[in-house]
């Protein structure tokens, strides 16, 4: 499968994410610059952390409009999978991709530990392969990751399962101790309606492989690559 | 020809600056503080023309790209 990660300017978590998938997960991924007006050859778009921009204005205000944001519309529009990581995810949230917006964290700090995420549906392209009740310990790193969305698309975030990470304790539980930001319901990731669209703070890219203390995060990427294995073999 | 546009946070969204500088406040000996709201002021410099469509234009600006209507209101004068 062929990975095109976006570079913006200050994109700093895109390297991870190009090393991931290929040394790790032994796919094809290249980095496509922010300028680019086509993504080229590309099954999946990962839009990866950072501060692009300098997180002007508001985290990913800018870089959304950026011409290769174009792109990615059209992908996502005809199905095709996004998943935004950290900024990609504030990125995918200004662009209108995905509901809600990320704000201020409620402590005013900047946040940078490993979290325990509690999995809420498997039935998305980016969690079919993490097991039911297995909880996934990641790290975030963030200044802005508090998950804020209005009453009625937290109702319609419900009945449609479009929530799929919330932070949780090493029970599982989902406290507000555990909840390093403030985001409303413990959330840390959610899909758009479609399902093909996701994002979410934690940084799964740095915690795959074992030397860096997880491998929890290969199994979002493996969801991602199971799906688009499936895919192809429905379409063949 | 000037927009002033002053963004701030909505009132359901959580102000977190907006709180401890009222804790800050009432610390100094402020008091009657009963609620802050912290948010950003853009002033943008425009070329003499007509006022009412600069309005428009900078009004959609701000609806597009200067503030998030998710999150923030926002208060546009020009002048």
């Amino acid at each position: 499968m062929h990975f095109a990660v976006i570079q913006f300017p200050g994109s700093n978590c895109d390297q991870d994410c190009v090393h991931v998938m290929r040394r790790v997960c032994g796919q094809g991924a290249r980095l496509v610059w922010h300028k680019d007006s086509s993504l080229g050859t590309a099954d999946a778009v990962l839009v990866p952390g950072g501060f692009s921009y300098g997180d002007y204005l508001r985290t990913g205000s800018i870089a959304r409009f950026s011409p290769v944001m174009q792109a990615v519309q059209q992908f996502a529009a005809h199905g095709g999978p996004v998943l935004g990581i950290c900024n990609g995810f504030q990125i995918l949230c200004e662009a209108g991709l995905l509901p809600g917006a990320l704000v201020r964290n409620r402590s005013l700090q900047f946040r940078c530990e490993p979290v325990f995420l509690k999995t809420a549906t498997s039935d998305s392209p980016f969690t079919n392969q993490i097991p039911a009740d297995r909880l996934l310990r990641i790290p975030i790193a963030h200044g802005d990751g508090c998950y804020y969305a209005d009453p009625a698309t937290l109702d319609r975030l419900r009945a449609n399962r479009q929530v799929l990470w919330q932070y949780a304790d090493a029970a599982g539980q989902l406290t507000e101790e555990s909840n390093p930001n403030g985001s409303v319901e413990n959330i840390a990731g959610v899909c758009n309606e479609g399902r093909n669209v996701a994002g979410l703070m934690p940084h799964p890219e740095r915690a795959s492989e074992a030397i860096l203390g997880s491998e929890d995060g290969l199994l979002i990427f493996r969801s991602l690559i199971h799906w688009l294995d499936q895919r192809r073999a429905a379409a063949a | 020809m000037k927009a002033k546009i002053i963004i701030t946070p909505k009132k359901a969204v959580v102000d977190p600056q907006g709180k401890t500088v009222q804790v800050a406040l009432a610390h100094m000996g402020y008091t009657g503080v009963q609620a802050v709201h912290v948010g950003k002021y853009i002033e943008i410099e425009l070329a003499a023309g007509d006022r009412e469509a600069a309005r428009q234009s900078i009004d959609a600006a701000c609806h597009k790209f200067l503030s998030n209507p998710v999150i923030e209101d926002y208060h546009l004068e020009i002048e």
